[in-house]
């Protein structure tokens, strides 16, 4: 078990938020590999290559250009190769009605993105361990939601 | 005559396992070197024969003791969150400690230092997993789940359940029911 690593991958447009992103899983203990996309295009481009290695977690900024985070969840949702895949939905938003509606089309977590380093640090790892709890404890994904 | 042969170990490594796991019919994944995940768990019958047979090949099994006894605390948080008949009127920390044969201490140190979380975070979250079953599943009200899974009263299992989960049991339930409706959905259009 402390052999295995997490496969990650985050798809957002901010520059700013890719670095946070990979800078906070460096920091943590956990052993991970992150890979990143720019775009929604990009990312959905990787995940229908015949060889592409699935990630464990998937997190997926709302707004992006070319291809939003929505619809690139309902692409993903509709691909039984992609269906072990835990998606994160990492946004600026809070609203109600995002969260609702992409828990229903079939995210598993939603997080507000934090304002802080510290706390992104935080929110990450306790999604990365839940996740892992999920994944190791045959525990039901159908039944995985999570707010952070 | 004589041969000169080249082995490329990896691929070989991996042919063997291939066909020793075709052999006894167990579907797996090849995740690398030298971890295969399984599809689905052994028996312990079927677990020595594969052991046995890999041996042959100079192929041993790895067992980390400490992972093993890690695996008896899950089952045996699992059995007493899901069954039933399993007694529970004992705190769960004497539970685990008679059950296993390690005092407490110990064995909650060791479950935080492998799995990077707590023996009580994974109770709560067992706990959480079966009353989100309940939910599902039955017709019981979440004062009946409380008692059934012996919270002190429904807005503790409700507090614990939106400190888990960040949602309320009945956001829960409304998410997971529109889901179903629209699986339900694609499938009569599908026919």
């Amino acid at each position: 078990m402390q052999n295995d690593y997490i496969h990650l991958i985050l798809a957002d447009d901010d520059e700013d938020d890719r670095l946070f992103f990979t800078d906070a899983f460096s920091e943590l203990k956990m052993n991970t590999r992150v890979n990143t996309f720019n775009d929604g295009v990009e990312l959905m481009n990787y995940l229908n290559k015949e060889d592409a290695l699935m990630p464990n977690v998937l997190f997926l900024d709302l707004n992006m250009p070319k291809k939003t985070g929505i619809e690139c969840l309902i692409e993903i949702k509709a691909n039984t190769k992609m269906s072990g895949i835990a998606i994160v939905i990492y946004s600026t938003s809070a609203s109600e009605e995002d969260i609702e509606k992409t828990f229903v089309l079939g995210a598993n977590i939603y997080i507000k993105k934090p304002g802080d380093f510290k706390k992104l640090k935080k929110v990450l790892s306790e999604v990365v361990s839940i996740n892992w709890q999920y994944h190791t404890n045959s525990l039901n994904k159908d039944n995985f939601l999570l707010r952070l | 005559m004589k041969l000169f042969l080249k082995f490329d170990f990896n691929t070989v490594s991996k042919k063997v396992l291939e066909f020793k796991f075709n052999e006894f019919n167990i579907k797996h994944k090849i995740l690398g070197f030298g971890e295969v995940e399984l599809l689905k768990k052994l028996t312990s019958d079927e677990y020595e024969t594969l052991e046995a047979s890999l041996n042959d090949y100079g192929i041993e099994i790895v067992e980390n003791e400490k992972s093993i006894l890690v695996q008896k605390i899950k089952d045996a948080i699992v059995d007493m969150v899901f069954n039933e008949d399993t007694n529970v009127n004992v705190k769960s920390s004497v539970y685990l400690s008679e059950r296993l044969g390690h005092s407490y201490g110990y064995l909650s140190n060791l479950f935080s230092e492998v799995t990077f979380s707590s023996v009580e975070n994974f109770m709560i979250i067992q706990k959480i997993e079966y009353s989100k079953q309940l939910l599902l599943n039955t017709d019981l009200t979440l004062t009946e789940i409380a008692f059934k899974l012996n919270y002190s009263s429904v807005a503790h299992l409700s507090t614990q359940f939106k400190n888990t989960t960040g949602i309320t049991p009945s956001a829960f339930q409304r998410i997971i029911f529109k889901r179903r409706d629209i699986a339900q959905q694609k499938n009569n259009s599908l026919h």
